[in-house]
């Protein structure tokens, strides 16, 4: 029950940093705008998408909208 | 818990020797998400054991790279012609085509085109960029109108370079396709009718139904300079116009599924049911003088059953033989040859330039062929022909009433039987006269009727060769 209050059996994404290409599809797709990019950059040396941190829903739309196979896999804790 | 991951890929993709988790495409384009909804699909409908992908040339080149299934590449455009014979081999398999507008709308084009009006089992997905992609952004047949791109600077005009190409509706003229649709990748509800788009694809392949095909617009943000978002935006708000999304044709409800193959022959059983399963093989005999045998004259005449004929012989007595035939685009009545080798060893090849034995019927191939004739060789002519043209000295001119003889025998069709026996009494052949004559026999072996008045044609023509020896016997005499 204090799980749920924080939040944190909710849906995320998790977002591979380092498989992230940076185009920023998932950032515009995504319903509830919890997505935006890094200001870190990644190995790539490129700026990687990265979770607000709340307001997933699971809706898997960054995913489909995510080029790469492993970039983003959203879970549930 | 994992909600969403990809499946139906491999784990790490192994290129050149190196693991990696990433895909060789640029940012944000269209292929990778292509990539999963394939992957997903063949995953979630249980197909990755049946699969196979046939992958392009361009970008997805490496698609086997990903794709945890059965890849196979085809050459530029050609992969429907693989399919098509994977399709003749696996019967089982759940087949896939990837393939991108230069190569299927372009180079390949007249095989999807044919393959699609077989009704091959395949699902086809047709990656459409408007653009070449991997060689750096040249038109390609989808390219829109008034678009610059490398090959076209000052944009598309459709005056000199035409209108872009809707391979769909093409496609859609067709009897056998069971699926058309065109989607696209653009956002999330366009991937999603992607999505069920491809499951259906599958849904086709695995029940057997036949041909889907799908056309994705996909975003290049490389060639077209901007980056993933504006790509995807020029799907939608450029491409889309000239390529409308929806299904085209639907019938996969009512198609039927494909009956199990019969029990096919193998290869050996095949021939043992021909004749061929019992013919002698070939002996090397180094004794033998090989013998260049060419036989001319105009189609219809025989001319290239009397090479058959004599190579049978040939085969019948053991030796190595090859029959090579060269003839007009013309049924009858235009110029017609055949070469024949006899050999005692193995034949490189059946081109015969020079040869010993040279058999005209008629005019024109006497002077044409007559000077080739090796010095020491043999001319067998018919007697119509009029010997203008001199022969290479040392070579022996016989002149044969084929003709005459088969008219008066009133099989106007077997001169060629006359000739064959002026080369059986020659001996020009090496070959025994028993086995021309089972050869000429065997020629028959479908038309049993003419069997006899072809052999008394044979004997009438050695009868007649008999008399002129006689004469000429008696001339030297007087």
């Amino acid at each position: 029950m204090a799980d749920r209050e924080r939040g944190l059996n909710k849906p995320r994404p998790l977002i591979d940093a380092d498989e992230c290409k940076s185009c920023g599809r998932c950032i515009q797709a995504c319903p509830s705008k919890c997505l935006r990019l890094s200001e870190k950059l990644n190995r790539r040396g490129m700026r990687p998408a990265e979770y607000t941190g709340a307001g997933c829903t699971g809706c898997a739309v960054c995913f489909y909208n995510c080029p790469e196979p492993y970039a983003i896999t959203i879970e549930k804790p | 818990m994992t909600l969403k991951k990809t499946v139906g890929m491999y784990e790490s993709f192994i290129r050149s020797g190196r693991a990696t988790r990433s895909t060789h495409y640029c940012a944000g384009c269209g292929h990778g998400i292509i990539h999963k909804l394939i992957a997903e699909a063949m995953h979630e409908l249980g197909l990755q054991d049946r699969a196979i992908i046939i992958g392009p040339i361009g970008c997805s080149v490496f698609g086997y790279y990903y794709w945890d299934c059965a890849n196979l590449s085809a050459a530029h455009g050609r992969a429907p012609a693989a399919g098509t014979a994977v399709n003749r081999l696996r019967r089982d398999a759940a087949l896939a085509l990837y393939q991108g507008d230069g190569d299927l709308g372009a180079i390949g084009f007249n095989h999807t085109f044919q393959a699609a009006s077989r009704g091959e089992h395949m699902a086809v997905f047709f990656i459409n960029n408007a653009t070449y992609g991997m060689t750096g952004g040249q038109m390609a047949p989808t390219t829109l109108i008034g678009d610059r791109t490398m090959t076209t600077p000052y944009g598309r005009d459709p005056l000199t370079d035409g209108y872009p190409l809707h391979v769909c509706e093409v496609l859609n003229q067709l009897k056998a396709p069971v699926y058309i649709e065109r989607v696209s990748v653009a956002d999330t509800p366009r991937i999603m009718r992607a999505r069920r788009a491809v499951r259906k694809a599958f849904e086709i392949q695995r029940d057997g139904k036949g041909y889907a095909f799908i056309e994705f617009l996909s975003p290049c943000p490389t060639t077209l300079s901007c980056d993933a978002v504006q790509a995807a935006r020029f799907c939608i708000d450029r491409m889309e116009p000239e390529f409308p999304l929806g299904c085209l044709r639907d019938n996969s409800a009512a198609a039927v599924s494909r009956a199990p193959r019969k029990k096919s022959v193998s290869v050996d059983e095949f021939f043992k049911r021909s004749d061929s399963g019992q013919a002698p093989t070939a002996e090397v005999d180094r004794g033998f003088a090989e013998r260049h045998i060419k036989f001319a004259g105009f189609g219809g005449q025989g001319v290239l059953s009397l090479g058959i004929c004599v190579a049978e012989a040939a085969r019948l007595e053991r030796r190595f033989t090859t029959w090579f035939p060269t003839y007009g685009p013309e049924q009858r009545g235009g110029a017609a040859a055949c070469s024949v080798i006899i050999s005692g060893a193995q034949i490189g090849s059946p081109v015969v330039d020079s040869p010993h034995v040279l058999v005209c019927m008629n005019q024109p191939s006497y002077e044409r062929f007559a000077a080739t004739v090796r010095s020491g060789g043999t001319i067998i002519v018919d007697s119509t022909v009029q010997l203008d043209v001199k022969a290479p000295d040392g070579v022996n001119v016989f002149r044969m009433p084929a003709i005459d003889l088969s008219l008066k025998f009133g099989c106007p069709k077997s001169a060629n039987t006359g000739m064959l026996a002026a080369l059986a009494r020659l001996g020009v052949t090496g070959l025994s006269e028993e086995h021309l004559l089972a050869a000429l026999d065997s020629s028959f072996r479908r038309k049993p009727e003419l069997m006899e008045t072809n052999r008394m044609l044979f004997r009438e023509a050695q009868i007649w060769m008999d008399k002129q020896k006689e004469c000429s016997k008696e001339r030297l005499k007087t």
